[in-house]
């Protein structure tokens, strides 16, 4: 039988919030609950408590305030809540966020979670990333390493794919603050900084 | 088992940087994409069902409904979400957004100076069932301008959001409607491969159409399938 061929992609567009973040974005007074958000991780969800903010910048170094993050990760054990992950995970879990950059100060993204664990032997601790936004008519895909993994790091096979001179915008660097652990994780489309997309 | 997913078929999806849509050029990423191997991070992705929908989430003639019907042509939207290997994808969130029948978005940064309905939000979403198919109950969006060139105008379209069994199989695209005069000078239409275009472009379906109540539109959607060689065992 004949493949079927791919649907394109097209641009999420400037007008995704009410649709995809209505509670983010205060539309619609609840008419539509929003499936995932910057709140990761509830109280009840085991693990050490980190936020992850950042921004996003254009090829003119100007903050872009109308992109969508998701995030997708594995609980402090490094088990995804998937049926194919085989170890089962927490069902406490789901490890799926979402944030638009149009509400904070400064238009950041702001994530809060729990660090995830190892997921497999030789993958340092990350966090997949999607990235969508007015401009760009297909999303990309990138992760989050941690600034404090410099040992899992060193070894993770898919850092090593990346030119050593390319690494470091995949790593989120980190301050504790009083209120906690915070990671910085800036996303530069272009330029001397331009993020590590990948081809997966 | 190792198998993997398909990769991004780029014969069929745009290019980052395109100039026809003037957006692209500062925001699109200039160096290529690293390629990397499928691990349980990409096989993986988040699982939405039922039991993250509302009552009337697939019904957007209902669900922003204040005092009155919404105003425009009453129009079904079905279709199902399929691999390429023709398998349909159970069980997966299909999420939908779109401007009003004038052609008027919610959003706080759509100031075109059409009219608001206000029985009307334009989201919705749903999941698919045992054959991936979904069904929305909506109302046909109007065309709108834009700021992209001079008498820029938008053909009419619904926004879909899907996410297929894994993360790697995530697509944001757009729906539009049989024979609109506007694809040939829409750069976001244009965007795709030649080829490609019409696969965004719904079915009008005399089947699908409810006597004296709307009309059927059928829209199939097709992720990313499964990769042909499965190695391991
Ligand atoms: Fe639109």
């Amino acid at each position: 039988m004949a493949k079927l061929q791919q649907t394109p992609s097209q641009t999420v567009g400037p007008y995704f919030a009410y649709g995809l973040l209505p509670q983010q974005y205060n539309y619609g007074d609840g008419l539509l609950k929003e499936i995932a958000s910057g709140q990761v991780a509830g109280a009840d969800v085991p693990g050490n408590r980190i936020r992850i903010e950042g921004q996003v910048f254009d090829g003119a170094g100007k903050v872009i305030t109308d992109a969508m993050i998701e995030i997708w990760q594995a609980d402090h054990l490094g088990r995804y809540a998937h049926p194919r992950d085989p170890r089962g995970s927490n069902a406490n879990f789901k490890g799926f966020g979402r944030f638009g950059t149009g509400t904070e100060a400064d238009n950041k993204f702001v994530f809060d979670t729990i660090k995830p664990g190892v997921v497999e032997p030789g993958a340092a601790p990350h966090i997949n990333v999607i990235l969508l936004m007015r401009g760009m008519l297909l999303h990309t895909f990138t992760r989050i390493y941690f600034a404090d993994e410099t040992e899992a790091n060193a070894k993770d096979t898919i850092l090593a794919q990346v030119p050593a001179e390319r690494r470091d915008t995949l790593i989120a660097t980190r301050t504790d603050t009083a209120s906690g652990m915070v990671y910085r994780f800036d996303i530069h489309m272009q330029g001397p900084r331009e993020t590590v997309f990948f081809d997966v | 088992m190792t198998d993997s997913f398909a990769p991004r078929d780029w014969s069929s999806h745009p290019r980052y940087i395109e100039p026809i849509y003037r957006s692209t050029p500062l925001r699109g990423p200039t160096k290529p994409l690293i390629p990397i191997r499928q691990s349980l991070s990409e096989l993986t992705g988040p699982v939405y069902g039922q039991d993250c929908l509302g009552p009337l989430d697939a019904d957007l003639t209902r669900n922003g409904m204040k005092s009155a019907e919404p105003l425009g042509e009453r129009i079904i939207v079905t279709g199902r979400i399929l691999d390429e290997d023709s398998r349909g994808i159970a069980n997966t969130l299909v999420e939908v957004w779109q401007a009003n029948s004038s052609g008027r978005y919610i959003h706080v940064v759509d100031q075109h100076p059409a009219p608001l309905d206000p029985n009307f939000f334009g989201g919705g979403r749903c999941v698919t069932d045992a054959h991936g198919r979904y069904r929305f109950m909506t109302i046909k969006p109007g065309a709108y301008p834009w700021g992209n060139h001079p008498n820029a105008w938008r053909p009419q379209h619904i926004h879909f959001s899907l996410f297929g069994p894994s993360f790697v199989t995530r697509l944001v695209t757009q729906m539009y409607f049989p024979g609109d005069p506007l694809f040939a000078l829409d750069p976001i239409y244009q965007s795709a491969p030649a080829a490609a275009r019409e696969r965004m472009v719904a079915k009008f379906s005399i089947d699908v159409t409810e006597p004296d109540f709307a009309l059927g539109y059928v829209f199939d959607i097709v992720l990313r399938g499964h990769n042909a060689t499965r190695m391991g065992h």
